[in-house]
């Protein structure tokens, strides 16, 4: 296939020289961009970039200060969503949005149903448009089925399909393989191939670098919302990306130390949670970093909830240092050295409306105290220190949460636990959604909290991530324990055969 | 990104400025009122404003609380009924007013007690939960006096009540009030506890991986409200020196009307308590210049029924407003918000 700016088909969308400004924060300076059809088309850049306010740009959210939008090479002017969608636009979101108590056949014709006689609704031609979207896509999902109970990956099917029912010529897809498993990128990766045979332009936004490279044929990139490149995927190293997005070469992703491990300092002896995780059994030693892996959904995350006291145990004990914790008391596990990162950041991490010192300062509602009162001093210097010491970027300390970007919020969960001194931290995808910069930064921080003698569990789905962080590698299949592998035998072959419950490791 | 993020920093301003707003209000009310209002500026009647809207003051604290850790208690009336309705049986029982008051107090604290166990041990929702207590707790008021009234109780503690101070427009009765006031103040603003209210209020979920322990919080809450109210319905019956069993009938409806119109957030995590007083007292100063106006008291509920929807709209507008003058109308464009996502 030739590059088609030289072949001659028109870019279908394209930004010239937009630029986009909130207040002070200009999230988009002078960026160009084009979309051709048949091509996917990479997205690049950290978190805060710009690429959600370009997104939004293109989805007529929100109108350029500068600069156009063009429509087959003509400049056109959205006045919101429906203009954009109406012009052959969609937005394919992360976490797609469906009516859970509605079939997928009623969630793509929503209010636009085809009707019989007297307004009626037509189910079987709702049924048959629907299959028919299914079969273009390639896709066996029944459309009588409620959406309730789909997979993310198949909410972002229907979500699709109701894109080209609008006859969506132009497909932005937003990190949609973030809560994908491997199986189910490869078919959504199907899906976009046959898309783009159809002569779809699809842009496509991603923190997996390697899903760029294999999907994508041209990347654009973008910095502190400017401009940087757009250019052919082949050639290129996951280096120069990465040299393009941060603007510098970057340090080691994986900057683990060796630290002699020290004495016990998490024990899980024999935890069980009926019906979600059973007899789970590991010890964590000062020092060291374990890494806990496993398949969505096979139980890590709760054994680190029921650790930490969210959830209640049936049955076993967790000790630190050698003290039992109370089951189901969060507040004595805190009070004995435990911490917890979990994995939803803006949901469990923060309190999203509330400012950077007091999320920070949560955590010290019982050690900042003077006569049985905050010392807000206290509070805001505990707050200051460690919003420095892991370098959250933030204009002042008061500004609530949501202004900061994913990296940068992800510092603020890491601060508030860091500020309390802990003796054992439990980390639950720490580096989820983040940019790649963010991600050493935080990869170099937990190998040094090890150094210092913390204990580290740490909760990854990132598999390079758990090879390249952990001193030893837990895995669990179906709420079991499956296999303990040393760092020196952990490849991405023995973790998953155990992950999958395929063989001992 | 920069977006939403933007309109939801500019909330908490919009809020602030709320309260203040509620603030400059009541004073213009009251200097209208001093200049145009007959019979008004009198220390006898500016007694009476503070006297009746004590009651709603009252319950208007904890309610505060309860509201910013994102809860409501609606049996709050019911349980002042109840409160004062034992009062007057224990009193035709012969008992002593010292001996009564405690277990009136103690009556009170068990009737919040049931209110937070149902919401933090079965997890229901307060507004239904209260909603049922309302009518139940006033439903046992009315077995317990039926419709007695009891006038007689012993005239110190009338005098208390319902007098003032030498001839000065404050009543006895509201120094105690600017204590619990403070304790108040003090406990939502100052203390871990409070700080913690906010954050359950936001967000009970990251409150909980918080380490903060929401459950005993509330219940501690619900605990307060409920002595609360038992006292504020003690002080209803010897203010107004009668107690009945449908004593305080629909002062939930001012307390939650005064507390929204302060600008507390019914979605709980904002709001402070000087503006949730300013609207107590702004409440109070109307229906008082209403009575002074021989407005009948079925319209002066309407009014406070307007109030408690303007109170709920207010903020909301003055935020929309906030966010169009900083020029982000495209900010608040209608990203396509869908319903409840498939979990």
């Amino acid at each position: 296939m030739t590059h088609p700016s030289e072949a001659g088909p028109a870019p279908v969308l394209s930004l010239k020289d937009v630029s986009k400004s909130f207040g002070a924060v200009r999230a988009l300076r002078d960026v160009s961009l084009e979309l051709f059809p048949g091509e996917v088309h990479a997205l690049a850049g950290e978190n805060g970039a710009g690429k959600s306010t370009l997104i939004k740009t293109l989805a007529g959210v929100h109108r350029p200060d500068a600069g156009q939008v063009l429509l087959d090479g003509e400049p056109v002017l959205f006045h919101g969503p429906g203009d954009a969608r109406d012009a052959g636009i969609a937005v394919i979101y992360q976490e797609p949005t469906l009516f859970p108590d509605l079939s997928i056949a009623e969630n793509i014709f929503m209010g636009r149903q085809p009707r019989r006689a007297l307004g009626r609704i037509d189910h079987k031609a709702t049924h048959a448009a629907t299959l028919a979207l299914m079969q273009r896509l390639g896709v066996e999902l029944d459309p009588d089925r409620p959406a309730r109970g789909l997979s993310i990956a198949d909410q972002q099917i229907v979500e699709i399909a109701k894109a080209l029912s609008f006859d969506a010529r132009v497909l932005i897809m937003d990190e949609p393989t973030a809560a994908l498993t491997g199986s189910e990128v490869a078919r959504l990766f199907g899906v976009v191939r046959t898309l783009r045979e159809q002569g779809s332009a699809i842009l496509f936004i991603s923190h997996r670098l390697e899903e760029i490279f294999q999907i994508c044929r041209r990347v654009t990139t973008l910095r502190d919302g400017a401009w940087i490149s757009s250019e052919p995927v082949d050639g290129m190293t996951e280096d120069d990306l990465v040299r393009r997005m941060v603007g510098r070469d970057l340090d080691e992703l994986y900057p683990k130390q060796e630290v002699e491990a020290g004495e016990v300092a998490l024990s899980v002896r024999r935890l069980t949670r009926e019906g979600v995780f059973t007899d789970v059994s590991f010890d964590v030693r000062r020092g060291e970093i374990v890494g806990l892996a496993g398949l969505v959904g096979a139980g890590r995350t709760e054994v680190a909830r029921a650790v930490f006291g969210i959830d209640r145990w049936d049955a076993g004990e967790v000790d630190i240092d050698g003290k039992a914790l109370t089951n189901g008391a969060p507040s004595t596990a805190m009070a004995a050295g435990l911490a917890l990162v979990p994995e939803d950041r803006r949901a469990q991490g923060l309190v999203m409306d509330m400012s950077i010192e007091r999320n920070i300062g949560l955590t010290g509602l019982r050690t900042t105290v003077k006569a049985g009162l905050v010392d807000r001093g206290a509070e805001r210097s505990r707050s200051l220190d460690w919003a420095v010491r892991l370098q959250v970027k933030y204009a002042r300390i008061a500004d609530t949460v949501n202004t900061l970007s994913g990296g940068n919020q992800q510092k603020v969960v890491l601060a508030k636990w860091l500020a309390t001194g802990p003796k054992v931290l439990i980390v639950d995808e720490p580096t989820r959604g983040i940019d790649v910069g963010t991600k050493a930064e935080v990869h170099r921080l937990l190998s040094r909290l090890a150094a210092d003698g913390v204990a580290v569990l740490m909760i990854s789905s990132d598999l390079p991530e758990i090879l390249g962080m952990a001193d030893r590698v837990l895995v669990m299949h179906e709420g079991r324990l499956t296999a303990e592998i040393p760092r020196s035998e952990a490849t991405e072959e023995s973790v998953m055969a155990a992950a999958t419950g395929r063989a001992a490791a | 990104m920069a977006d939403s993020t933007l309109s939801r920093a500019s909330r908490g301003s919009a809020l602030k400025r709320w309260d203040s707003a509620v603030g400059a209000l009541l004073i213009v009310v009251l200097l209208l009122s001093f200049t145009t209002v007959d019979g008004f500026g009198n220390a006898l009647n500016l007694s009476f404003l503070i006297g009746n809207t004590l009651p709603i003051a009252l319950i208007a604290l904890p309610m505060t609380l309860l509201v910013v850790a994102g809860e409501i208690d609606l049996s709050v009336a019911s349980t002042a009924g109840l409160s004062g309705a034992v009062m007057g049986a224990l009193w035709n029982q012969g008992m002593t007013i010292e001996a009564i008051i405690p277990i009136c107090l103690l009556l009170g604290v068990v009737c919040g007690l049931i209110n937070g166990l149902l919401v933090t041990r079965l997890g229901l929702s307060s507004l239904a939960v209260t909603i049922g207590t309302l009518a139940a707790y006033r439903g046992i008021a009315q077995i317990v006096l039926g419709s007695d009234a009891v006038t007689d109780f012993p005239t110190q503690y009338l005098d208390f009540a319902a007098g003032r101070i030498g001839e000065s427009f404050v009543p006895q009765a509201f120094l105690p009030f600017l204590v619990l006031l403070v304790i108040a103040v003090v406990a939502l603003h100052l203390t871990p506890f409070g700080r913690s209210l906010y954050a359950i209020g936001a967000s009970e979920e990251a409150a909980r991986f918080s380490g903060i322990r929401v459950k005993r919080q509330k219940l501690v809450l619900f605990t307060v409200t409920g002595l609360m109210a038992s006292l504020t319905g003690v002080f209803w019956a010897l203010h107004y020196a009668s107690a009945r069993f449908d004593n305080a009938t629909g002062l939930e409806l001012s307390v939650v009307a005064a507390v929204l119109l302060g600008g507390i957030d019914f979605d709980g995590g904002k709001g402070t308590l000087g503006g949730a007083i300013a609207g107590v007292f702004l409440l109070g100063a109307l229906q008082n210049v209403m009575s002074l106006q021989d407005v009948s008291a079925q319209s002066q509920i309407v009014v406070t029924g307007v109030l408690l929807v303007l109170s709920v709209l207010g903020p909301r507008v003055a935020r929309q407003i906030s966010v169009a003058r900083a020029g982000r109308r495209a900010a608040s464009a209608p990203v396509p918000k869908a319903p409840t996502p498939v979990s």
